[in-house]
């Protein structure tokens, strides 16, 4: 559950992409090597004021593409240094390959994706493809709902992705437009609450001068197999530290995180499941139907990968059928990233709720309330199906 | 910042000293007898302090037989990223070193190495090496030219040779071989106006190590590329491989040169006497003629008319290089 308290400090109005700079500059990592791609370039441009007006002591590489952003990054990384990154769509696709590389290197580099639709045909808005696509690559993923979640995601990726226990990668994503563009009154932290929440990282075999460690080395089919299971442990790992530092986060600042938030779920016996800046119009939804008397409540996934499953069984056990809303696109499968995920976690499970899948938003479609509502209707309307319901695209010309 | 007639300056220890310093790459690797990666390597990185020195390694056949895991042949730091990044990679590291410094975790950035192929370099790597040069990281960039991708099984790149047999230009029926030439990638890295950019062949090692000492020596970017005969892709005994690689010097197929700033072309003392004795100049079909990846421009039947070809090229790229060394008087 997600509890609020007055926080200290001033309520400030910013963008999402200027609530990234700003808590990026907070942290004042070692490198940022990053490009820039819409609608992440206030992250960049926001972040290169404070470099040129030395409030941070970061050493800004600005490469001439993503994929030089990444290998920058890793490069930076190997050497024990702190490195943040932000980019979206396109440059996320064009960073793909690094991005495997340096979750098997273990390398905690952080990166916020303004998330975009991919081309083609070539789209600047809102949609979360770009970064559920990355879900093979091993890193952590979190989505943020609004700019505060965004700029706290900042402090958490740093604080999870540097877990020794962990050691991986992290990125969150906070959609196009939606949140990065709007303003927004956000509590800010500070130097000291940083340097406090996030100690110095402490790497074991950096790339150093005097160490003479070999890595990125090439393994073969009598040690691959092995290295890749260790990212495997170090996502479990993961799953006991992401809880912690999200509580140790909120008796710090009084903004509590789950990974799954539960919203009036108390009594629901009809649920919608989302990530991302839906969650805030389903929230209102939610309490609209509440309202006329519907059993309804709303869960948001706010970790990705590793992907909450016990959390997930636990706030669906008492409910009859979800309606999962997914803002992204995977064609040919059974159908988008996190219904196929929802479903696949819940089989097993005795007490486990019906689900129906919805895609909506796509390339930055407004999605209504209206939308909302007829996607609960459809839920009820199907539960008991004896059969897969097709997913539905909701707000389709057709 | 060092001047650039400082660095001209520039001299590395006398053999003896040099002969007595551990190797960086130790013994024991995988790569073929014979082959020259592993002499530019560990000539490369005895100039180095050895508590000084990072290396970076693009994906390729020196990196690939010198780090089987579990196993390493370095002696020094060494990251590998992928095939094309490595500049990339040496920049982040560079930044994050300069970091170190500002904060008082590192005396100075150290000496900073990016080893890549042609392939990693000429081709997939270009857009990655050329980003860094014009951003001026403090780090040397040596490509190692064999002329191919060796490493997966002697593929064309934009540094093979002109004719030269490989497995996606192979001497066929109508095609001979690679009917381009090469790109000249020293002019491209000059362009960018770094400090210092050479070339340097394993046939003329001393001279080839002071080059990588004078590289680490300049405050921010330097391009080195060095000749790699290749016994494996270019099909010649391996006992061979330096006296190819003077083959090349003496044909000027590969003179050895420095670029200072961009501007002043000098040649370097092999290259310099065919300059001042032009008739020491070696007829191109001499180079070729030892290597199986020319074979068919000797057999079945002699293809005196592409040997003739290939020679004009040869001259005429002498003759431009002529041209800039004189014009930097
Ligand atoms: C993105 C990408 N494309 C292709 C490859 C396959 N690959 C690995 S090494 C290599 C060729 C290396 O050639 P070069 O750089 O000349 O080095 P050499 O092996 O000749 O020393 C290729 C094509 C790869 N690893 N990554
Ligand atoms: S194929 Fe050529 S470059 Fe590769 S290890 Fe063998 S000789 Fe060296
Ligand atoms: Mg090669």
């Amino acid at each position: 559950m997600t509890k609020t308290k007055v926080t200290k400090g001033k309520r400030i109005g910013m963008t999402g992409d200027e609530a990234v700079a700003n808590a990026a500059a907070v942290i004042n990592p070692d490198v940022v090597a990053a490009y820039p791609i819409t609608p992440q370039t206030i992250i960049v441009e926001h972040f290169s004021d404070f470099v040129h007006d030395g409030e941070v002591d970061t050493e800004f590489v600005c490469v001439e593409s993503e994929h030089s952003a990444m290998s920058a990054c890793v490069g930076a990384s190997a050497t024990g240094a702190r490195v943040f990154t932000a980019s979206a769509s396109q440059g996320v696709a064009l960073m793909y390959e690094i991005l495997f590389i340096a979750a098997a290197s273990r390398l905690p580099i952080v990166m916020s994706v303004a998330n975009r639709a991919l081309a083609g045909p070539i789209n600047i808005h809102g949609e979360l493809t770009d970064q559920t696509m990355c879900r093979d690559t091993g890193w952590i993923s979190m989505f943020s709902e609004t700019a505060q979640e965004a700029y706290d995601n900042t402090f958490l990726s740093f604080k999870i992705a540097e877990h020794p226990d962990v050691s991986l990668p992290a990125m969150f994503g906070l959609d196009g437009f939606i949140i990065t563009h709007a303003l927004e009154g956000v509590f800010p932290l500070d130097r000291k609450f940083s340097q406090d929440f996030l100690p110095e990282r402490d790497m074991k075999h950096p790339t150093i001068p005097g160490n003479p460690v070999s890595s990125g080395l090439l393994a073969l089919p009598d040690y691959y197999m092995e290295v890749k299971y260790q990212q495997e442990l170090a996502m479990t790992a993961a799953r006991k530290v992401i809880p912690e530092a999200f509580k140790e986060f909120g008796e710090k600042t009084g903004r509590y995180y789950d990974q799954v938030e539960s919203y009036q779920m108390e009594d629901a016996e009809t649920a919608l499941v989302t990530m991302g800046a839906l969650a805030g119009t389903t929230k209102y939804v939610v309490d609209k139907l509440r309202k006329e008397g519907e059993k309804v409540g709303m869960l948001k996934v706010k970790t990705y990968r590793p992907f909450p499953t016990d959390d997930l069984a636990k706030a669906l056990k008492d409910v009859d059928a979800i309606g999962v809303i997914d803002r992204d696109l995977t064609f040919g499968s059974p159908g988008a990233a996190l219904y196929t995920d929802i479903k696949t976690s819940m089989y097993d499970y005795k007490d486990r709720p019906q689900v129906f899948g919805f895609i909506a938003g796509i390339g930055g479609r407004d999605v209504l309330v209206e939308d909302y509502e007829y996607i609960y209707k459809q839920v009820l309307k199907n539960k008991g199906a004896e059969k897969v319901v097709p997913v539905e695209w909701i707000g389709l010309r057709k | 910042m060092v001047t650039t007639e400082e660095l001209k300056k520039v001299r590395i220890p006398k053999a003896k000293v040099l002969m007595n310093k551990k190797d960086r790459l130790a013994p024991g690797h995988r790569l073929c007898a014979g082959c020259t990666a592993g002499t530019i390597a560990r000539c490369a990185t005895l100039v180095t302090d050895i508590d000084d020195v990072c290396i970076f390694h693009a994906t390729g056949c020196l990196e690939v037989a010198t780090t089987v895991y579990p196993f390493t042949a370095w002696r020094v730091p060494w990251f590998h990223n992928a095939f094309e990044n490595v500049a990339a990679t040496a920049s982040g590291a560079e930044a994050a070193y300069k970091v170190m410094v500002k904060k008082g975790k590192l005396k100075k950035v150290p000496d900073i190495i990016a080893f890549a192929g042609d392939g990693g370099t000429y081709d997939i790597g270009l857009q990655s090496l050329s980003g860094a040069l014009e951003r001026g990281h403090d780090f040397v960039y040596i490509c190692y030219t064999n002329g191919a991708y060796m490493n997966t099984g002697i593929q064309r790149s934009g540094g093979t040779p002109m004719y030269a047999a490989t497995t996606t230009s192979p001497a066929g029926k109508v095609i001979p071989g690679k009917i381009q030439w090469r790109k000249d990638l020293v002019a491209i890295a000059a362009a960018h106006k770094v400090q210092y950019v050479a070339t340097a062949s394993p046939a003329a090692h001393r001279d080839m190590m002071t080059k990588v000492r004078r590289a680490l020596d300049v405050d921010g970017p330097a391009f080195l590329l060095i000749d790699m005969p290749c016994p494996r892709g270019w099909r010649f005994p391996e006992e061979l491989s330096v006296q190819i690689a003077q083959q090349a010097i003496d044909s000027c197929y590969f003179p050895i040169y420095e670029v200072y700033d961009g501007k002043e072309y000098v040649l370097n003392p092999k290259s310099k006497a065919i300059a001042n004795k032009p008739e020491r100049k070696l007829p191109i079909e001499e180079y070729m003629k030892g290597q199986g990846r020319f074979r068919h421009l000797f057999r079945p039947e002699k293809r005196d008319d592409l040997i003739a070809r290939f020679q004009e090229e040869v001259d005429k790229e002498w003759d431009y290089l002529l041209k800039l060394v004189n014009m930097s008087k």
